[in-house]
């Protein structure tokens, strides 16, 4: 396939996931607005991080007022699956494939560009992951931006609707391999029981969302690696 | 100009997370432990800011919660991100037609 069919199929599979992006990223951008960020910052935010959970964690850490140390903190525990990620596809690539390639590549690691990049057969093909890019990366940025601007006209039962797309979209982040997999879906009930105790317990109640999180997150997902290891072959499938 | 360095510092850290993997460690992470702790972390994560963080999200804790079911529900019979998402607004939106 030539780099212009491989960008052109790019672009074709990234209409979707793009779309997907504008109207998830839309409740970004209320929750953005509901901290005090400007259009302008909001589309600044989404274009740099391309991340949903990411952002929507930096935005608890804003509103926390939280110390730049655990922003990164904070950042680096949510994005860590990206870190995977960026492995499992480091594995796939062309040992020639010259570094600006793979630069550019990584600027765009998502679960969802991720995904489909790395269904394809062979060396990961990085024309078709930019051709991807073209829909995805302005369908998060502008979703979010228009979040920001229009979620103070629209009417409030509208707002709390769009408010709950973000949770929609981490539900089906982890529910299927929840399905496939009992040390996750376990993992998940774990979590929201412990999210919910944390919620109201002496002590931990008064830290902010952020600390809470990557706390819980550290105990459940380290408790579950000394419990339950993954097997090679588990993480060809997984 | 606060909130500008907070997105530089959030922007930095997720685009050092991606680049490094593909850039530096071309061969296997080798340790089990950090492996599978790695593949653990975003299904902990996210299950920890969805609940019960989605009860406090809209304008009444039971359209929250009436979404959050229905939203599993969806996901476990095959729904994906998009259809998952749309499908709790929606619930959100006419329980609040009601409530």
């Amino acid at each position: 396939m030539s780099k212009k069919e491989s960008f052109v199929q790019g672009v074709r599979d990234g209409v979707p996931i793009g779309l997907g992006y504008f109207a998830v990223s839309f409740s970004l951008g209320i929750l953005a607005k509901n901290i005090g960020l400007t259009p302008l910052q909001a589309a600044v935010m989404s274009l740099l991080n391309n991340a949903s959970a990411g952002e929507y964690m930096g935005l608890t850490m804003i509103a926390a007022g939280a110390s730049y140390w655990e922003m990164a903190f904070a950042t680096l525990v949510t994005n860590a699956r990206y870190l995977l990620m960026s492995c499992a596809m480091s594995q796939r690539m062309d040992p020639a494939m010259g570094l600006r390639h793979r630069f550019f590549m990584a600027f765009d690691i998502t679960d969802e560009l991720f995904g489909i990049t790395i269904a394809r057969p062979g060396y990961l093909d990085p024309w078709y992951m930019y051709g991807a890019m073209v829909p995805s990366i302005p369908g998060w940025m502008i979703g979010t931006a228009l979040g920001t601007l229009a979620g103070s006209l629209l009417p409030l039962r509208v707002v709390s609707a769009f408010s709950v797309a973000l949770y929609g979209m981490f539900i089906a982040i982890f529910i299927p391999p929840a399905r496939k997999d009992k040390v996750i879906a376990a993992l998940v009930a774990l979590a929201f029981l412990t999210s919910w105790a944390f919620s109201w317990l002496p002590v931990v109640s008064d830290l902010s969302d952020g600390t809470r999180t990557i706390i819980l997150t550290v105990l459940l997902a380290g408790g579950a690696a000394a419990l339950f290891p993954r097997r090679e072959e588990e993480e060809q499938q997984g | 100009m606060k909130i500008y360095l907070y997105i530089l510092v959030m922007a930095g850290v997720s685009y050092l997370i991606r680049a490094l993997p593909v850039t530096v460690f071309r061969k296997p992470i080798k340790s089990r432990f950090i492996r599978s702790f790695l593949y653990y972390v975003p299904y902990a994560t996210l299950a920890v800011m969805t609940f019960p963080a989605i009860l406090e999200a809209t304008q009444s804790r039971i359209s929250g919660g009436v979404a959050l079911v229905v939203g599993l529900l969806a996901a476990w019979f095959g729904a994906d991100l998009f259809k998952t998402a749309v499908t709790c607004c929606a619930v959100v939106f006419l329980l609040e037609l009601f409530l």
